[in-house]
């Protein structure tokens, strides 16, 4: 994958810190208004005398070797952990730094061709206006102020809910620490939405482990799987693109990511043959031994066809892989003839062959969907067919961290257990669901159409998730630019489209792909009035540029 | 590690015992042990929430304002939406303010706190900054004995070492300075020290740190190159009224420089502790102190890959930072119920502290702060015999929870020097005449 160079961590592009009147004589020394956080205080505590307070037991100033020695800070990129250097993560990255300066510029009053920043690099629904599920939000209401049981403006469906979900918590209060692996009554209930989505394959509520978002349960499984050293250091496939948590956590671990193309040329898909020629290359120097899939897709979009999904558990089988599926998107599927089907019924419906044996580990979410909670950090994962030594360190490791927050895991019982036919909130509850899933289905269409009427630009349908990931052709002239600049292109381009149109996407390097291609990560998530002025400026900018640098 | 509380869930089910239930006062959840929420918190928490309750009649002024003004930092206006990395700048804000009155005015910078979910992801992001290595190069962290076993996994689980210094039971669970040499020069034959893990007020312990103390280890940790990791959650929890807590910040500062601007420092604090005792929402953060720039750059980075903290736990550090103040409309009801849960938690830990003192076979030290007592086991000779291959201190706690119902958690879990037996006991209930006859007839 082409990797950004030196220009990801270089200071000048993280946020400038927020100068409080005390520190404006540091701004008047010209220090960069740009500086990392933490570049102010360094320098303002140079200045800073005792100030006053209770005497201090007089004691004489430390020796100068001492001082000198002080003046050495004990944690430095020289003493840290060199893995934590290699970390990027572009979603949040340079990128979006820039974006959040620019929008506290246009606050400033600065002038600017734009009159405010769309931020459509984040897959975050309710940032860009959609609405939460009322019912969602009065259970959790009630939840976390119980008074509210007794007012008459909740329907008696949700307070039952709320009651329920209270009974589980320690002191009926969602302020109780849960048991790590989460609240029992919740698991239970995911266990049992399973069951149902998956055509009644059983779901043993002891598999399943509630997480702070999908990302926190990925991130725990991979720490399990990596281990070894140099030649028999574990590998781990991932697809490219990805979606780049995996990348970080795996640059984090010093583990070896195994890289497998999509074929864009067929919509994204999967083909087992790259996934053989990406495990031979791999076993030459590492030793893989799990396999991440994505679907549907981030940032590519594309949902799997049963039959490709049926051919990975035949591959991670012979190959004996663990497989990690990535589900967060299962519902996000908007393409006509594409259907989402969750890597655990396929398992289960090939037989005892493969479902007795094959270990899976499958993530879903409350931030995607058509929930798009994600300031709740809510999540789950089920484990498949997992040796009981390594799921009870899997339990032990997940009690480091206490346990997720509880609003979190109160979401996702709801979601998983939703108001059924017949109940007061069920009718509402279809209609709002119903209408973000085709809203955002009608703007993934849009986003597709009006991208490929751009001339240089490419874009596969956007079958489900939330995001397009068109081709863009760059001309050599903007290539070498970028380049000399020591940008990666893609790069390059999005920061101009950022500073001539406010619109901020993330460049496909972030996420990875093929040498000499150029991607940028757009979400359909904008309202569709917005969507479709973005859309027409990113059109606009994209001829500007090819004419700039033909 | 909470064995007894496996015990205690896999009793329930319907056997005949003594007791008719089981009372649980091992772990530090306020919640679960029976202290109400913070009606201010929840209330807001809900109107951010659901926020057509901002039109109705049933909520104080004070809160709508609250709700609206938080709801109106949040991207789209709602809560379920991603905030920045490192919290709501609003609310990073706020704690600074927060942090600067409690320290004297000692300035705080809002770029210099990271909000996470609760103050344990804040400890385990500072140590994945350092934890690497291995054989002499193995990075190591001095960890205070008594400890935090949730420290020590995470130390452990990141491939980091301990280096245990002891606190001196003796001098009330001091920090001692010969004894903290002692375990450095020992520990540097084989690992590499890095940082110096202290918590104050104590935990299990309950000592809190004179400023003379805070002064010598921050001394220490300048004369031997010592990243200090201040563990502060408890701050709000101090019983005596003779003892004072002094941030480790604060302290820092006022010893000029070249320490107070060299000396790098993490502080933690949380909403999990303290009045508000909201574990549930994973509130918490990080301040840092003269880290370096670039290192700070990659800590950004790193943190950016968890997305955020839940906005709830987010928000109940909001109102810890910035409760209602004298004049708002909740600002008698809220005092009051604050000043209620101080005066149950400073009576508790008096009268446990009483209570256990005066059992034979029992001592404990004078409960400065925290919310735990950590009373020593005086065990006669054949209770010591290890019979069950099991340590005496958790053989106790199992036969007093099988006997009496009664669950406490066994000091071999905080380590302890060798050949002495504690236990732990939450001062945090609300019920004290139920517990305190069972823990005296046993």
């Amino acid at each position: 994958a082409c990797k950004c160079g030196r220009s990801f961590t270089s200071p000048r592009l993280l946020p400038p810190t927020r100068i409080s009147p005390r520190t404006r004589s540091d701004v008047d020394e010209g220090l960069q208004p740009d500086a990392p956080p933490g570049a102010m205080l360094a320098r303002r505590t140079v200045g800073l005398v005792s100030r006053g307070g209770p005497p201090l037991t007089p004691r004489s100033p430390p020796g100068r070797s001492v001082q000198r020695m002080m003046a050495e800070k004990v944690l430095t990129v020289d003493t840290m952990n060199s893995c934590v250097k290699k970390v990027e993560y572009a979603v949040r990255g340079p990128i979006v730094l820039r974006a959040v300066q620019i929008e506290k510029e246009l606050k400033e009053g600065v002038q600017k061709p734009f009159s405010e920043v769309i931020k459509a690099n984040i897959g975050d629904a309710h940032a860009m206006g959609q609405q939460p599920i009322t019912f969602f939000r009065q259970v959790l209401a009630m939840c976390s102020y119980p008074e509210l049981l007794d007012d008459d403006r909740f329907p008696e469906d949700a307070k039952g809910r709320a009651r329920r979900i209270l009974q589980g918590c320690g002191g009926q209060s969602i302020g109780a620490y849960s048991a790590s692996q989460g609240i029992e009554c919740v698991r239970q209930d995911v266990a049992r939405y399973v069951e149902r989505r998956d055509g009644g394959v059983p779901s043993d509520p002891d598999n399943i482990y509630l997480t702070t978002g999908a990302s926190d349960g990925i991130v725990t499984m991979l720490k399990l799987l990596v281990a070894g050293e140099g030649r028999s250091r574990t590998g781990v496939m991932i697809s490219i693109p990805q979606y780049p948590l995996y990348s970080a956590a795996l640059a984090e671990l010093g583990a070896v990511q195994v890289n497998y193309f999509l074929n864009e040329e067929r919509c994204w898909s999967l083909d087992v043959s790259e996934l053989r020629r990406a495990l031979a290359d791999a076993r030459r120097h590492c030793n893989p031994r799990a396999l991440c899939i994505i679907n549907p897709g981030n940032p590519t979009g594309q949902v799997q066809s049963r039959q490709c999904i049926e051919d990975v558990i035949r591959f991670a089988a012979k190959e004996r892989l663990f497989l990690m599926a990535d589900e967060v998107y299962q519902d996000n599927v908007y393409a006509e003839g594409c259907e989402f089907h969750s890597f655990k019924k396929v398992l289960f419906e090939m037989g005892p062959e493969f479902s007795s044996t094959v270990e899976l580990a499958s993530f879903h979410s409350t931030s995607k969907c058509y929930m798009g909670e994600c300031g709740f950090r809510g999540g789950y994962m089920e484990v498949v067919n997992m040796d009981p030594e390594v799921k009870a360190q899997l339990t032990k490791l997940v009690s480091v961290r206490l346990c997720p927050p509880v609003p979190g895991q109160a979401l996702m019982d709801l979601v998983v257990n939703p108001p059924q036919p017949g109940e007061p909130s069920y009718s509402t509850f279809i209609r709002e669901r119903k209408a973000t899933l085709s809203s955002l289905a009608e703007r993934a269409r849009l986003t597709e159409q009006i991208l490929n009427t751009v001339p240089g630009i490419a874009c596969n349908p956007v079958q489900g998730a939330m995001y397009s990931f068109p081709r863009v052709t760059l001309p050599a002239r903007a290539i070498r630019e970028a380049e000399e600049r020591g940008q990666a292109p893609d790069m390059f381009y999005c920061m101009k489209l950022l500073e001539e149109t406010g619109i901020c996407l993330v460049p496909g390097s972030g996420f990875g792909q093929r040498d000499g291609t150029f991607h940028f990560r757009m979400t359909i998530l904008p309202p569709t009035d917005k969507l479709k002025i973005l859309l027409s400026k990113v059109k606009d900018f994209h001829q500007r540029f090819i004419q700039q640098y033909s | 590690m909470y064995k007894p509380n496996m015990l205690f869930h896999g009793m329930v089910q319907g056997l005949e015992r003594p007791f008719k239930h089981l009372i649980d006062i091992s772990l530090g959840d306020a919640h679960r042990g029976g202290l109400q929420p913070i009606t201010f918190v929840r209330q807001v928490i809900s109107a951010c929430l659901y926020p057509s309750l901002l039109d109705s009649g049933r909520l104080p002024i004070d809160v709508k304002s609250r709700a609206r003004n938080l709801l109106k930092q949040c991207e789209g206006e709602s809560v379920g939406s991603y905030t920045a990395t490192c919290g709501l700048p609003k609310i990073q804000h706020s704690l600074s303010e927060f942090i600067s009155r409690r320290d004297r005015g000692v300035p705080s910078s809002p770029e210099n706190i990271f909000i996470t979910s609760g103050s344990q992801q804040a400890l385990m992001l500072v140590l994945r900054l350092f934890v690497h290595g291995k054989g002499s190069l193995q990075t190591g962290i001095m960890t205070p004995v008594p400890s935090s076993p949730l420290f020590n996994m995470a130390l452990s689980s990141l491939g980091g070492a301990m280096v245990p210094y002891h606190l001196c039971e003796e001098e009330g669970w001091t920090l001692r300075l010969d004894e903290m040499r002692r375990a450095l020069a020992t520990a540097r034959r084989h690992c590499n020290p890095m940082g110096l893990y202290v918590i104050n007020p104590g935990n299990p312990v309950g000592q809190v740190q004179s400023q003379k103390s805070i002064e010598d280890v921050i001394r220490f940790a300048a004369e031997e190159k010592l990243f200090l990791l201040a563990d502060e959650v408890y701050q709000d929890s101090v019983h005596d009224p003779t003892a004072e807590f002094v941030s480790y910040k604060r302290v820092l500062h006022e010893m000029g420089p070249p320490y107070s601007n060299t000396v790098e420092l993490a502080s933690f604090n949380s909403a999990s502790k303290g009045f508000m005792g909201e574990c549930g929402l994973r509130g918490g953060y990080v301040e840092f102190v003269n880290l370096d720039s670039a290192v700070m750059g990659h800590v950004y980075t790193l943190f950016s890959t968890e997305a955020c903290t839940a906005v709830m736990g987010q928000i109940a550090l909001d109102i810890m930072a910035n409760p209602p103040r004298s004049g708002d409309a909740s600002y008698t009801a809220f005092f009051e119920e604050v000043q209620n849960r101080r005066n149950t938690l400073n009576n508790n830990a008096k009268r446990v502290q009483e209570t256990l003192n005066s059992l034979d076979g029992m001592s404990c030290q004078p409960i400065r702060g925290g919310i735990y007592a950590f009373p020593q086991l005086h065990l006669p000779a054949r209770a010591v015999a290890k019979e069950a291959g099991v340590a005496p201190d958790l053989l106790y706690c199992m036969l007093l929870l099988e006997e009496m119902g009664l669950c406490v958690g066994p000091g071999s879990e905080h380590l302890q020097r060798k050949d002495t037996h504690h236990l732990r006991y939450i001062t945090h209930l609300p019920d004290e005449p139920i517990v305190q006859p069972r823990a005296n007839s046993y």
